[in-house]
């Protein structure tokens, strides 16, 4: 199923600038999975050290957030677009 | 940055209090180790705290867009200190683990004057930068 994945700036160093990949993958975890394949770099920013998605990426599927979808599992269809979005936050 | 952007990123953290202010800095481009914000772009504080502050997701997909068509890019995040210096607290630190290309500004409130402070923080090391104001 070809997907789009847009790519947040501060990751683009890992996708050589890229901003915009297409991807095959029938769930998310399955287009993470692709995607850390494709471009090694992005895994410690993709991947919690047990293998989950990194406790500060956000993933939205059609501007969805996968937090309230399926997670990782969540299906996708073809043309959907998702976005990795890094957490931005902070406290004083 | 230009004075307009320094008073609109002043103005945003006074609009903010009680709670802390938002917002993204976008320039031409990210890279390098100096980045000249062209606009400052106030989004809400999704935490609506004064101790902590988020920005949701979909805004920051939506200024990223809306940059794009621009041809800008987001090149940093500010935010606003209520009561304390304008340094990087551990919370800040903590978060900024995938933000290493951003430069971080922090505008405090602590005195009657406000006053901004620019910094890297890049695997959990603190760089401060200076902010120079420049006339575009």
């Amino acid at each position: 199923m070809p997907v789009s994945v847009r790519i947040p700036t501060v990751m683009r160093p890992n996708t050589g600038g890229e901003s915009k990949v297409e991807v095959v993958g029938g769930t998310v975890g399955s287009v993470v999975d692709e995607l850390v394949e494709r471009y090694p770099g992005l895994s410690t920013h993709l991947r919690a050290a047990d293998g989950g998605l990194h406790k500060f990426v956000n993933v939205y599927v059609n501007d969805e957030d996968i937090r309230y979808l399926d997670k990782l599992e969540t299906k996708l269809a073809e043309g959907d677009e998702i976005a990795i979005l890094p957490a931005v936050a902070g406290g004083a | 940055m230009s004075e307009q952007v320094w008073l609109e990123l002043v103005a945003h953290a006074y609009d903010g209090l009680p709670d802390e202010a938002c917002g993204l800095l976008a320039g031409a481009d990210a890279e390098g180790d100096d980045a000249e914000v062209v606009r400052f772009v106030p989004t809400a504080n999704a935490d609506h705290s004064a101790k902590t502050y988020s920005i949701d997701g979909r805004e920051l997909l939506a200024v990223e867009r809306a940059l794009e068509g621009d041809g800008l890019v987001i090149v940093g995040v500010a935010h606003s200190h209520t009561h304390t210096e304008a340094y990087p607290s551990p919370t800040d630190i903590a978060q900024a683990e995938l933000l290493g290309p951003w430069h971080f500004v922090i505008v405090s409130l602590k005195r009657p004057e406000a006053s901004a402070r620019s910094y890297r923080i890049v695997e959990g090391h603190v760089v401060e930068e200076p902010v120079v104001l420049v006339d575009r």
